[in-house]
């Protein structure tokens, strides 16, 4: 495998997760803690936004973004052939 | 059939099970003993790392934190901080060390950085968590035992010790990952079962994370009659930057945990590793997200069952928890009604542990639920306690006699120095379960800023960043460490000086973030001052970047 592929994989890697990470601090910290008295005014399954997503919905976002790296790194890792 | 019984029942049949599975998964190599050879498949190990995890402070006690405590929303440090967690693990952690492909953590600082000073001080404070970790688990074995089987706490300590012993020593982490997915088992059934029974009486929704919204909403109107805070405002008990500072110092600290971190060397491959990460964390959510369903529903419970209530009517639960101390009722105004109210009125105190115990005798749900619910709770204080001892026994046959006093050890040699470290470290934390320590409570909770501020930026930046070299880490590290163990010391109450939180007020459960935030710094900038690694070393980042190549652990170093 030539080096500049490698290289590449490596970026394409640290996209990835850098992107996701950036929806993990969004979701984590943004949205569950600092706007959570604001969402709060939003009703949802009978109860404020706000508190949802801070004690239910953004696990369920967290268990969606390591799905979406492992997909998308077991593909990447096929395309540049370094499976492991 | 009687509740001593039926629970007798429950956990003799559990710890048989535990047994049996031990004297199927006998080994005897290190990578057996240390990695479980690395052959357990992807949802099986997400399950024992969920197990491994998941310890008596969160089946028993998170509940009650949420919903008692933090009084509703700030218990999400809790849930956000020990899930979110595992994003950065799967992320930022697994694949590269399953490829580094080595038993231990300390292993990966002292080969990264090139120092044998720093892998002797990692294995030391792997020890130091490992050991605090393990005696809440072992007192929570015990009180479980007294409070259900009329067992003294000592003798219910010995026989979970015994227990650990048995199948740890037998079939090391291989015995204890087929465990520990027994027992995660065990306990999700047990956390759930009750959850839904409770959650289809109160709204008719059996699915108890769709139920709860509605019973927050009805609790927010009782505890704002009662003059509380509303139940789902957030920053009632916190600060906004303490919520943000606690869950971050809860969320990296999780990713530095040698006991957590240790189960991604016993994934199959890198993929096996990505995918431990994603079952671990399905099957930790399916817990964390039914807790704060438990703490609504347990609230809402007591406070209809027992608030302005004669202390004459009480139900027959409240008598049996009186007795254990952990619910007090003192009628300050002599009025003979119990009033559960803010401030120096209050006459009700509930302890926060009791909520999962006690919840469903307030919810009257039959006598096998409650037995289930104890068996759980065994399922869960002992399969981290098995996890943690592991890690213990690891650092100190591995990093320590294998490394230091005898390199010359043969493998038959090692294994039974690890097996013998396994007999002493289940002793000492027996020990400490009975005669716990005060602050032991304490230092679980600031074990997660220390490793925040240590372990986590050294095996982040050793990763990601070629140019770290062992100056900038090492100092990192220590500066890190230093900053936020001295900050706990000086401001948590229960140890030591108890000033008032000086940096800007800022909680001693919050302060691992900027220790964190300093070691970064400081391992960044200082390793960009000084001779960079050598080709060799940076030749050794590179190659676990790619997972290609994954083979099997070394057996020797």
């Amino acid at each position: 495998m030539k080096k500049g592929k490698l290289q590449e994989y490596w970026q394409r890697n640290i996209s990835l997760t850098l992107g996701l990470l950036a929806v993990w601090f969004v979701v984590g910290y943004v949205l569950a803690i600092v706007f959570a008295p604001q969402l709060n005014n939003i009703t949802f399954l009978g109860g404020p936004f706000g508190f949802w997503i801070a004690q239910n919905g953004a696990i369920y976002v967290f268990i969606l973004l390591i799905l979406i790296y492992c997909l998308r790194m077991n593909n990447l890792d096929k395309e540049y052939d370094v499976e492991g | 059939m009687s509740q001593l019984g039926l629970t007798a029942i429950f956990v003799v049949l559990t710890f048989g099970l535990y047994i049996g599975i031990a004297i199927w998964s006998r080994v005897n190599t290190t990578s057996g003993f240390y990695v479980a050879g690395q052959g357990i498949p992807s949802i099986f190990n997400g399950m024992a790392t969920a197990a491994d995890w998941m310890s008596a402070a969160s089946f028993l006690s998170m509940a009650g934190l949420i919903a008692l405590s933090r009084n509703g929303f700030d218990g999400a440090i809790y849930l956000l901080g020990w899930t979110g967690g595992y994003v950065l693990l799967a992320l930022l952690l697994a694949p590269y060390l399953r490829k580094f492909g080595k038993f231990t953590v300390p292993e990966f600082i002292g080969d990264r950085y090139e120092s044998n000073a720093a892998r002797l001080v990692a294995a030391v404070c792997a020890i130091f968590v490992s050991f605090t970790y393990v005696a809440g688990q072992m007192r929570g074995v015990g009180i479980a035992f007294s409070r259900f089987l009329e067992i003294d706490i000592v003798w219910g300590v010995v026989i979970g010790m015994a227990i650990v012993a048995t199948y740890a020593t037998m079939g090391g982490m291989k015995g204890i990952t087929w465990t520990q997915v027994a027992q995660y088992s065990v306990l999700i059934v047990a956390y759930i079962v009750p959850a839904i029974a409770i959650a289809r009486t109160l709204t008719g929704n059996p699915v108890p994370q769709l139920a709860f919204m509605n019973v927050a909403g009805k609790l927010d109107q009782i505890q704002t009659d009662l003059g509380f805070g509303a139940y789902t405002s957030p920053f009632n008990t916190l600060s906004p930057l303490n919520v943000f500072l606690i869950t971050m110092a809860l969320m990296c600290g999780t990713a530095g945990l040698p006991h957590v971190i240790i189960r991604f060397y016993t994934a199959r491959s890198v993929t096996g590793a990505r995918w431990t990460g994603f079952w671990a964390l399905v099957f930790i959510g399916l817990l964390y997200t039914t807790a704060p369903a438990i703490a609504a529903f347990a609230k809402y419970n007591m406070i209809n069952t027992v608030s302005n209530v004669a202390y004459t009517d009480v139900p027959e639960w409240f008598k049996t928890w009186e007795g254990t101390g952990l619910l007090t009722f003192t009628d300050r105004n002599s009025d003979g009604v119990i009033q559960y109210i803010p401030g120096a009125e209050n006459e009700l105190r509930i302890d926060n542990d009791i909520m999962v115990l006690a919840n469903p005798e307030i919810a009257n749900l039959p006598a096998w639920i409650i037995a289930l619910v104890v068996a759980g709770g065994l399922a869960a204080a002992l399969s981290t306690a098995s996890g943690l001892l592991l890690v213990v026994a690891s650092s100190i046959s591995h990093d320590i006699y294998k490394k230091f006093i005898n390199p010359s050890a043969s493998e038959a040699n090692e294994l039974l120095v690890a097996r013998v470290a396994v007999i002493f470290a289940v002793i000492i934390a027996g020990l400490l379960g009975i005669y716990p320590p005060g602050f032991v409570g304490e230092v679980v909770a600031f074990a997660f800023g220390l490793a925040a501020a240590s372990f986590f930026p050294a095996i982040v930046l050793g990763i990601f960043d070629k140019r770290t070299n062992r100056t900038g880490a090492v100092t990192g590290m220590i500066v890190g460490l230093v900053f936020t163990a001295f900050y706990i010391i000086t401001t948590a109450p229960g140890i030591g000086i108890r000033w008032n939180p000086w940096l800007f007020g800022i909680s001693p459960q919050g302060i691992g973030s900027v220790g964190m935030l300093i070691n970064f710094v400081l391992t960044y900038v200082i390793s960009r001052m000084t001779e960079e690694p050598s080709a060799q070393m940076q030749a050794f980042v590179e190659g676990i970047r790619y997972p290609k190549g994954a083979g099997s652990a070394s057996a020797h170093d």
